[in-house]
């Protein structure tokens, strides 16, 4: 079993679990499991053609998998999977927080 | 929803003094705490760097190694990972359109405007329960160490 580590700010749709484990033997068959699984999450997880969502990072261990083999990384026993939010912001284009 | 964070004085000055080393460009880290639904309680602040390619004057952005060694900290601590800081360089403490997209649902984004190195407004900033808009947030001082 592969572990999924589920970033704080997400856990909400996850039934506020921290790690779920996967039997899936690929990066993306172990997301779209956990997509099937949580429905409010796939949003999230996937963009609208299926794919890993470019707001999230997905490492194996401590390897981000666009230096593995992408979304085909195969996962292991004991593999630690961490979904990582990108973490950005900018001091400009300010939106109407009025309306 | 009107949500108030509270904040240990360690933790603001903490925030303030790397946000006015990092002037002009924008600094960042991480909050960690207790969450207790309309109110959490900021008791740590973990600095990172600011590893946005090119102009770091007007964006920010985290390494996924800093982000999990920020879930790892909180977990040993016994904390909760509870949102982000960052600066605005000569620039007010309003979210940007940047910002709102980028933004994480149970998250609060502290906002401080930095000018000419000296940081003055610091607003919090949540997504509503939609998850399209931020709600500011009331922020506390509080007058005494967790």
């Amino acid at each position: 079993m592969a572990q999924i580590i589920i970033p704080t700010p997400l856990r909400k749709f996850t039934n506020n679990q921290a790690k779920i484990d996967s039997n899936k033997n690929t990066v993306q068959a172990a997301i779209e499991d956990l997509a099937k699984q949580y429905p409010n999450f796939q949003k999230h997880l996937l963009d609208e053609a299926g794919q890993i969502h470019p707001f999230i990072k997905i490492f194996v261990g401590e390897d981000d998998i666009l230096d593995l083999d992408k979304e085909q990384t195969t996962l292991e026993n004991n593999t630690i999977v961490s979904i990582i939010p990108a973490i950005a912001g900018g001091s400009y284009n300010y939106y109407n927080l009025l309306k | 929803m009107n949500y108030t964070v509270l904040i240990t004085p360690e933790s603001k000055d903490l925030i303030q003094q790397h946000l006015e080393l990092g002037y002009p460009n924008e600094a960042c880290g991480f909050l960690l705490g207790e969450d207790h639904g309309e109110s959490r309680t900021i008791q740590e602040v973990i600095a990172v760097p600011n590893v946005q390619k090119g102009d770091q004057k007007r964006r920010f952005a985290i390494a996924p190694l800093d982000y999990i060694q920020a879930e790892r900290i909180a977990l040993e601590k016994g904390l909760q990972l509870l949102g982000i800081y960052h600066s605005h360089p000569n620039h007010p403490a309003l979210p940007s359109i940047h910002d709102l997209q980028q933004a994480l649902p149970f998250f609060s984004y502290f906002i401080w405007s930095v000018q000419d190195r000296h940081a003055t407004k610091l607003t919090s900033w949540r997504l509503n329960e939609q998850l399209q808009e931020f709600e500011e947030e009331k922020i506390l001082v509080l007058t005494y160490s967790i």
